[in-house]
């Protein structure tokens, strides 16, 4: 478990533009349950997320919290209820999982970036086969993004030559390239060194600043606190709590939420 | 009680090392007499190279009859190698029962394949596209107008005339160009969800691989013309080429197989979530992982293979070693060391390849490795 970092301290986020629509549904889960054979992992999960929307989603591990937003791009099936994505009900058919799996981006905990190909071409591989953008175009793009995450003199080097927040920067640059609407951070700061965690978060707290719509499955009470505007308390595969993140730490409801906060909050 | 408080005031700089860790002497030391054991194990070593060196010298150069020399020589007393027969026959052991008059015809084949392989095979050799296409689909349709003949005013040679180095070589190229991408597909369709798909590809993969070659080939040779309508054959040359791949290619999907599996299931992951369809992640994502990490398994069936073509001496075909079994024979070099001399020879022609794609895959471990390793 990482340390409650502040990582944004001196920094004031800037939440002015991080408008939350009232009318546009990014994604909406209603009544949706999930089995791994027998067991139970998911159930009666209801969440509308709003266009704008930060998200962060945290509890014990094994409480279905990864689970949940890797059904949100169909890398895990759901056996029940509906997901809908940008308007897209994810079912079986392929053509409606690629379509929102165009738009949805995802970081992974141990960031998943291919390691034969360099980072530029690992930026610029889904943009040139999934949207047929021109070589040079997509280029200019990773290069713009990579300048973003602040290490665009990495775009030669291979993923093994850099280090854990390098590599997760490079991978969050790497799901911008596609131009998502919505974001999913499954826990992208739990393998990385202390020293690494806040560069990264940096560049997250950049995302949301930009009004971009993320769900963070994450520990980091600090970024919860001050980048999201709903925090979800999950446990047993069911969401146990919700609210603002000021009331959710101040003021826990549930006893489950109370026990988890005083174990991670000293 | 001591002070256990400390700040370093300033940093230790690098110095070298106080002893030499390089050059000769230190490596023989450090390789060969660094213990009393090891310098034990250098010194019976050097024993073994004292006793066998010698020996294998005078018989295969110092008492050896160089080529150029008669049959007369080689069946004096305690001769060594008949390096003679080797060259007298040596058109013979490339070429089989090939008319002597259409051997260029062969050449221009080597040639190509020589002109056409080794640029492909260098990394930095330029036109790779066009290169490939080349060797592709020119060079296999130029080969077998050029051998075959009975077009454009050649003369027909048929299979049956085919032989030695020729037909190894032949055999060789089409089932290491044919036996990878079949082994490909056959692991994919291993992997695959869907149940036919799986079902036909783990039961040819199985069927296969628990069959020896010998009885492939059979199969191909002496059964299919029985399921063949009346008036269709198939080429015999084809038949043992079709075995030979069918069968590499089982192994090689397994051993691809063992390469897409060593691929962390996050691979996979990232390549779906960011829409990458099943075929573009497999082309761009897994398999040239899955590859590079199985190049030594992959090399090891194209040695196998290699080797394997020895066989087709079962339906008939005089491979390398099978011409070089016949003339073994040959009355008119009868001598003591004939057959070994020969068998030398064709060990020493399929030692050179083998160890050629050993040492090439090698290169290519090195190269591609883009430091990934966690």
């Amino acid at each position: 478990m990482s340390i409650a970092t502040d990582p944004t301290a001196g920094q004031p986020v800037t939440r002015s533009k991080m408008q939350i629509s009232k009318t546009d549904v990014a994604i909406d889960v209603i009544g949706m349950n999930k089995w791994y054979a027998d067991f139970h992992v998911l159930r009666d999960i209801d969440l509308r997320v709003m266009r704008g929307e930060r998200i962060v989603i945290a509890g014990p591990s094994g409480s279905g919290k990864s689970t949940l937003i890797r059904c949100i791009n169909r890398l895990e099936e759901h056996q029940q209820g509906q997901i809908i994505v940008n308007g897209t009900e994810l079912t079986n058919d392929l053509k409606r999982i690629d379509e929102v799996r165009r738009e949805v981006g995802m970081v992974f905990q141990h960031f998943n970036l291919f390691p034969h190909l360099t980072i530029l071409q690992n930026l610029t591989l889904a943009p040139i086969w999934v949207r047929g953008i021109p070589k040079a175009e997509a280029e200019a793009t990773a290069m713009h993004y990579l300048n973003r995450v602040k290490i665009p003199e990495q775009a030669l080097k291979f993923p093994g030559q850099l280090s854990g927040g390098q590599q997760q920067r490079v991978a969050i640059a790497r799901s911008l390239c596609m131009q998502p609407k919505i974001m999913l951070f499954d826990e992208p700061t739990s393998a990385l060194d202390p020293e690494m965690v806040k560069e990264v978060l940096e560049v997250m707290i950049s995302l949301a600043e930009e009004g971009m719509t993320m769900i963070c499955v994450t520990h980091e009470m600090g970024f919860a606190r001050q980048v999201a505007n709903r925090v979800i308390f999950m446990d047993q595969g069911q969401i146990i709590e919700q609210n603002e993140p000021e009331a959710f730490f101040s003021n826990p409801q549930h006893e489950r939420t109370k026990l988890f906060l005083s174990q991670i909050l000293h | 009680m001591t002070d256990i408080s400390f700040v370093r005031s300033e940093m230790t700089g690098a110095s070298p090392a106080p002893n030499p860790t390089s050059g000769p002497l230190v490596w023989v030391r450090k390789n060969l007499f660094a213990t009393p054991s090891d310098t034990l194990l250098t010194l019976l070593g050097l024993a073994f190279l004292a006793w066998i060196v010698p020996p294998l010298y005078g018989f295969l150069i110092g008492r050896a009859v160089p080529p150029g020399g008669t049959v007369e020589q080689c069946r004096v007393e305690n001769v060594g190698a008949c390096w003679a027969y080797i060259a007298s026959e040596l058109d013979f052991f490339v070429y089989g029962f090939y008319p002597a008059a259409e051997y260029w015809r062969v050449n221009i084949v080597f040639a190509m394949l020589a002109l056409l392989i080794i640029p492909l095979a260098m990394p930095k050799a330029p036109y790779k596209r066009l290169n490939a296409i080349l060797f592709i689909i020119a060079f296999p349709i130029a080969s077998v107008i050029l051998l075959s003949g009975g077009v454009f005013g050649l003369r027909y040679v048929p299979t049956e005339q085919w032989g030695g180095l020729m037909v190894t070589l032949i055999i060789s190229v089409v089932g290491i160009c044919l036996s990878l991408p079949l082994g490909i597909v056959l692991a994919l369709g291993r992997q695959s969800s869907m149940p036919i798909i799986k079902s036909i590809c783990v039961a040819f993969i199985e069927l296969i691989r628990a069959v020896p070659l010998i009885t492939i080939l059979f199969m191909a040779s002496i059964m299919l013309p029985l399921f063949m309508p009346a008036g269709v054959t198939v080429d015999k040359f084809l038949r043992a080429l079709v075995g030979v791949t069918l069968f590499s290619s089982a192994y090689m999907a397994e051993v691809v197989r063992g390469g897409m599996q060593a691929i962390g299931r996050g691979q996979y992951e990232a390549a779906a979530a960011l829409g990458l369809s099943y075929w573009k992640r497999m082309g761009f994502i897994i398999l040239p992982q899955a590859l590079k990490h199985v190049i030594p398994g992959i090399v090891n069936s194209f040695i196998a293979l290699f080797k394997d073509t020895s066989l087709v001496y079962i339906v008939g075909m005089k491979d390398l070693l099978e011409a070089v079994k016949t003339k073994n024979d040959a009355i008119e070099w009868a001598s003591p060391t004939q057959a070994i001399t020969g068998y030398i020879f064709a060990a020493a022609v399929f030692w050179m390849f083998c160890f050629s794609m050993s040492r090439y895959s090698q290169f290519m471990e090195r190269r591609l490795n883009t430091g990934h390793k966690r």
